[in-house]
Order: structure tokens, then C-alpha cells, then sequence
């Protein structure tokens, strides 16, 4: 009985502390993005080569784009908080100003644009396919009759194919690493979504030299920088950060260092002209 | 609201919930009463058969046995149920949710058993029925009238544990169309909202009846 009472009492003192926490974290969050100095950025947490967390460390060319853009925001490296955005909580992430900015494959599109603003593109992906190295057989989208593809549950990649091949055997995961891992056992022929994700995959350690990327992209993905619905001022200042990272030579040392490895040379259109922001 | 309800066929969806549903319930039914059979045998063997198998599916992770279902035993091993990559999904979900919850029917009728009293069982064997006609005649008809309520919960939870196999049937069920939904219009709590209604609509007279079963079919003592 007493050792009952003993954990109910650790049980609310937990939920307290809890709930501190929480509190302090949102005080010091408005007072982040208000003063300008620190700023959280919302990236992918497990895309290799655009936005990967390993141990404490960042890497991905998402995230060497969030950090020049910070840069010319005045926020130093340090004060960047990295915030993990799947793909489905972007839009809320920001609108609930949990995040500044959104820099994680995120396409520009009018239904997204209903809920929050973009600056950019940044670079222009587009859909391709990823096959074993030593397959010739897959050439583009018309080759896939008879092909097992793989894609993930719902994603925009999977609805498109479907449109675009409406015969195709396809298998869909929760993730890309489960396809990654049934194309190189040989179990499915070709996995299916923007090409930048597909050469990050293909230059990681264990699959390099046995996947390729095909390299007939069949549609086109502008990715942005989501901020805050109506923003003028901050998406103005972003798109002057993009253009000077294009003219610098930053963005080709960025799309060299994270894509570069696996062959994958960007597709045409980039690098790309920031559109005006509205 | 209704731009979502008219573009996207949420009702389709449901049904194939629906499918996934009646299906395993009949999978898990059949092959639960197997295990449970197996449990309460006077055989040792076929006991810790049987406790073996609702001690490895019960304790396992159902997201965990659909992927391995596809990536392991489909795809590594060779086990396909259909060439056709999501009929073959479909199948293995089905099987999936079947073995996973017969685990769960099996202990919900072993409940049921330990509520007819030891004396029973012993009456039956006492005037000659073998352990197969005590089991047919004495045991499994009031043990199912016992378990009426726990199995009521198992339909329930396997009702919604369909929405796991989203992670391998795709957009054809109704979580996976949820993720759909949500990667091309973004988040939307009304949107929440109406698969969450859509489950409860599924659910709920299932609660109702059971408890209303449950009571009506319990054995007097």
C-alpha cells in the first residue's frame, strides 16, 4: 500500500516536471524567433544526402542550405535548433510556429501554398527511378510493364507512377530504406521518387556501386523553404541568401558533397531562379 | 469537407478495412480455438506448442511481423501468395493479422474455460466421454459462452490493428489513405476527424452487442 502511494506521488511529481518543461521550452522558443539571433529549423532526420542525423552531427544538402540561409540571417551555426519534419507535420510545424523555416525535400505546390508560404526553389528534383547497377533493362517510366516497383505508402511518387503506369505491380512500404533494402536483395526491379533521394540512397556506404540512378526524370519538384504563411519580409531575405549561395559556388559545392558521390549530376532547370516572393 | 469526400474514395477504403477485418476475425476464430485447444490438452507437448506460439506472437510487435511477412518471407524466402505484388500484400496482411490475434483468441477462450468448474471436466471423463467428446460436449460450448466479452475486445482491437497494414498494403486500405490524404492536402483535423468516426461507426456496435451477448449467453451458476 505504501509503496502504491510512493509511486503516485513520483507519477505526479513526474508529470509536474513534465509539464515545466514543456513550459519552459515555448517561453524560450517566442523569445528565439522574435529576438532573431536563434532559429528552428525543421529538416528530415533520415534522408541520406539531403537530411540525415548522425549521433549529434547533420549532414545532407538540405542542411547545408538551412545553414547558409541562416547564416545570412545572422544566426550562427550553434544557434540553429534542428527540428525533425516528416513529411505529413511540415505544414503543421510551421503554421504552429514549432519551426521557423522547413528546408526538407519540400515541394511547391498550390495546396501547400494555401497553408504556407515558400521561398525559392532551391533546387529542382524531379521523379526518377532507382535500379541495380548491372540492370539495363529499365530505362525510363515506359519500361516498367512487368517490372516490380516500390515506392512509399501514399507518397506523391506512388500516386504519380500509378497515374503514369496504371498496370504497374508496385509495392508499397512505410519507408524508402525497406524498398532500398528489397531492390538490392533483388526481390523488387526499380524503386520510384525524387531523384535526389534516390542518388542519397545510392551513395550511401553499404549500396555503393550496386544501385544506380536511371536518370530520366518524368516530373518536376521545386523545392522551397516553407515559412510562415504571408511572410514578405522573411521570404525576401531567404530568396537574396539563395541567390547569393548559386552565385557563390556554395550550392555546386553542396549538391558535389552530398549527391555527387553516386554519378547523379542535377537535372536541367538548375540551379534554379528563385521565384518573387508575393 | 467535401472536396476531400467527393476526390478520394474514403468509403472504398473502409471496405477493404472492412475485408481485412472479416477475414482475420475468421482466420484468428479458427486458428485461436486450434491453439487453445492445444493449450488445455492433456498432451505436454502440444501444451508448450501452444504456449509457445501465443508467448512469440503475443509478445511481438504486429508492425514488426507485416514488414517481415513481405520483406522476409515474401521477398527473401520466396513465399508469394499472389504474383501480384499487392494482392500478395493483401494476402500476407490477412494471414499477418489472423496468426497475430489468434494468440489473443486463444487466451480469451482459455478464460473461458477456467470458468467451468474442474468438477465438469472431471464428471465428463468420469462417465467415459474421451478428452476430444468432453471438449465438444462439455468444455468448448460454455467456454465460448464465456469468453463472450473478452472476444468481443479482440474483434475490437483487430478491427483497428488493421490500420498496421498500411505500412505494407499501400493506399488501398484506410490509414494508408489517411497518409494520402495528408501528403497531398496537408494535415487537417476535420480529416482526423472523419477516419476516426469512420472506426468508431465500425466499432462500437460491435461493443454493444458483445456486452448485450455477454450477458444473455453467460452460463448461469
Amino acid at each position: 500500500m505504501k509503496a502504491r502511494r510512493l509511486g503516485a506521488v513520483a507519477a505526479a511529481a513526474t508529470l509536474a516536471l513534465t509539464l515545466a518543461a514543456c513550459g519552459s521550452s515555448d517561453s524560450g522558443g517566442n523569445a528565439g524567433s522574435s529576438g532573431g539571433k536563434g532559429l528552428k529549423i525543421g529538416i528530415k532526420f533520415d534522408q541520406p544526402g539531403l537530411g540525415l542525423k548522425k549521433g549529434t552531427e547533420f549532414t545532407g544538402m538540405d542542411v547545408d542550405v538551412a545553414k547558409y540561409v541562416a547564416k545570412s540571417l545572422g544566426t550562427a551555426e550553434g544557434d540553429i535548433t534542428w527540428v525533425q519534419a516528416p513529411s505529413a507535420q511540415r505544414e503543421t510545424l510551421i503554421s504552429t510556429g514549432q519551426v521557423d523555416m522547413v528546408v526538407a525535400t519540400y515541394s511547391i505546390t498550390d495546396a501547400r501554398k494555401e497553408k504556407v508560404s515558400f521561398a525559392g526553389p532551391y533546387f529542382i528534383a524531379g521523379q526518377d527511378l532507382l535500379v541495380r547497377a548491372d540492370d539495363s533493362s529499365i530505362t525510363g517510366p515506359d519500361t516498367l510493364k512487368g517490372k516490380k516497383l516500390c515506392s512509399v505508402t501514399g507518397s506523391t511518387s506512388a500516386q504519380k507512377v500509378k497515374e503514369k503506369v496504371p498496370d504497374v505491380n508496385l509495392q508499397e512500404f512505410g519507408t524508402y530504406s525497406e524498398c532500398v533494402a528489397a531492390l538490392a536483395s533483388g526481390a523488387i526491379d526499380a524503386l520510384t521518387t525524387d531523384d535526389t533521394i534516390l542518388a542519397g540512397y545510392a551513395a550511401q556506404d553499404q549500396y555503393k556501386g550496386k544501385l544506380k540512378v536511371v536518370g530520366q526524370p518524368f516530373s518536376t519538384e521545386n523545392y522551397g523553404i516553407g515559412i510562415k504563411k504571408g511572410d514578405t519580409a522573411m521570404c525576401q531575405k531567404i530568396t537574396d541568401a539563395i541567390k547569393t549561395m548559386i552565385s557563390d559556388g556554395s550550392w555546386q559545392k553542396a549538391v558535389d558533397a552530398n549527391l555527387g558521390p553516386a554519378g547523379y549530376k542535377p537535372g536541367a532547370g538548375n540551379p534554379p531562379t528563385p521565384a518573387s516572393c508575393s | 469537407m467535401g472536396d476531400i469526400l467527393s476526390k478520394y474514395d474514403i468509403f472504398g477504403a473502409f471496405w477493404v478495412t472492412i475485408q481485412l477485418s472479416v477475414l482475420s476475425a475468421i482466420g484468428a476464430l479458427v486458428l485461436g480455438t486450434i491453439v487453445a485447444i492445444l493449450r488445455v490438452s492433456p498432451v505436454r507437448i502440444l501444451r508448450l506448442l501452444g504456449t509457445s506460439y501465443v508467448n512469440v506472437f503475443r509478445n511481438t510487435p504486429l508492425t514488426l511481423l507485416m514488414v517481415f511477412s513481405i520483406l522476409g518471407l515474401s521477398f527473401i524466402l520466396g513465399i508469394n501468395l499472389s504474383q501480384d505484388l499487392s494482392r500478395n500484400a493483401y494476402l500476407w496482411a490477412v494471414v499477418v493479422l489472423s496468426v497475430y490475434h489468434a494468440a489473443f483468441v486463444c487466451e480469451a477462450l482459455r478464460s473461458g474455460v477456467n470458468t467451468v468448474p474442474a468438477g465438469q471436466a472431471e464428471a465428463a471423463r468420469a462417465i467415459g466421454l474421451t478428452f476430444g467428446q468432453s471438449l465438444r460436449e462439455v468444455l468448448l460450448p460454455q467456454a465460448f459462452r464465456g469468453a463472450v466479452a473478452p472476444l468481443g475486445s479482440v474483434l475490437i482491437a483487430l478491427i483497428k490493428n488493421t490500420t498496421v497494414a498500411a505500412v505494407i498494403l499501400g493506399t488501398s486500405e484506410a490509414a494508408g489513405l489517411l497518409a494520402k490524404i495528408t501528403e497531398n492536402e496537408g494535415a487537417s483535423l476535420p480529416t482526423f476527424f472523419l477516419f476516426a468516426l469512420g472506426f468508431v461507426i465500425l466499432t462500437l456496435p460491435f461493443g454493444i452487442l458483445f456486452t448485450h451477448l455477454s450477458q444473455r449467453l453467460a452460463v448461469k451458476r
